[in-house]
């Protein structure tokens, strides 16, 4: 796994896109990743970006011709999560969605239709469960994605879990 | 005549980090031709190898979605503002990319 990419995700937030993922499936669930990103000092005196997810703000799938293996969201509903945001003093740090009854892995066409910089979290839903979540992020040249470290960080508490651990 | 460029946030590591640029334009193809010609790394994410702007992007002059209005032809005025906003779209599809 990567070290260059981390993502911090509160256990509730994490729990929100699984509950949401098997609340939508078999079709796809997709919501904003609200957030901002950040420095942290490591124990050698070195700084490490990291991203954190500050809020969730689920959203309604808009496709309807294919809902079980796709999701959209429109420009209308990014403008919505951008000014949700802003009010919260946080930017749109990405996207989440469920891949029902499939890997948490993006599919060709999640890399064809991404945005470099965003974090797309994906979920698998798998016979209605949620299990494995994984981030990444797209590559500058657009070829492939980049895996980001998922961190769940319990609130409160200083620990910090794979998300893979705790499915 | 000056318009305003609005550069979503995901680009604009690609634009020097800046969120806006301003160009002499009287199209809104003219000013996205400014945009990518000053900042040549925003084109193969606005653009398909073919050269259309692909289909998660979005294009409105002022709050008007140019794919209503003229598209890349659109007139645009001094004073006016384009604004770049992303769609977003995915799922699970039948194929797999290894990172």
């Amino acid at each position: 796994m990567s070290e260059r990419f981390h993502l911090w995700l509160e256990h509730a937030l994490a729990e929100t896109i699984r509950r949401h993922g098997e609340a939508t499936y078999p079709h796809e669930c997709c919501g904003a990743l609200l957030g901002y990103d950040t420095e942290v000092a490591k124990a050698d005196g070195a700084a490490e970006e990291t991203r954190r997810v500050a809020s969730l703000l689920p959203l309604s799938n808009r496709n309807g011709d294919s809902p079980r293996n796709r999701f959209s969201v429109t420009a209308e509903d990014v403008r919505a999560a951008e000014a949700a945001a802003r009010k919260q003093n946080l930017e749109v740090i990405g996207w989440y969605h469920s891949h029902p009854d499939h890997p948490a892995k993006p599919s060709e066409f999640d890399r064809q239709h991404a945005w470099p910089w965003y974090s797309y979290v994906i979920v698998s839903v798998q016979r209605g469960f949620a299990c494995e979540m994984t981030s990444w992020r797209l590559n500058d040249d657009r070829d492939g994605y980049t895996p980001e470290r998922i961190e769940i960080r319990q609130l409160h508490t200083e620990n910090v879990t794979q998300a893979g651990a705790v499915s | 005549m000056a318009v305003k460029v609005i550069i979503p946030t995901p680009l604009r590591t690609f634009a020097g980090k800046n969120d806006s640029a301003e160009f002499q334009a009287s199209t809104v193809g003219e000013a996205l031709g400014h945009l990518t010609s000053k900042f040549g790394d925003l084109r193969k994410h606005l653009y398909t190898d073919e050269g259309k702007l692909r289909s998660f992007v979005n294009v409105y002059v002022n709050d008007e979605d140019i794919r209503y209005l003229a598209k890349e032809n659109t007139p645009t005025k001094d004073g006016d503002t384009i604004s770049i906003v992303p769609s977003i779209a995915g799922g699970a599809g039948e194929t797999w990319v290894e990172a």
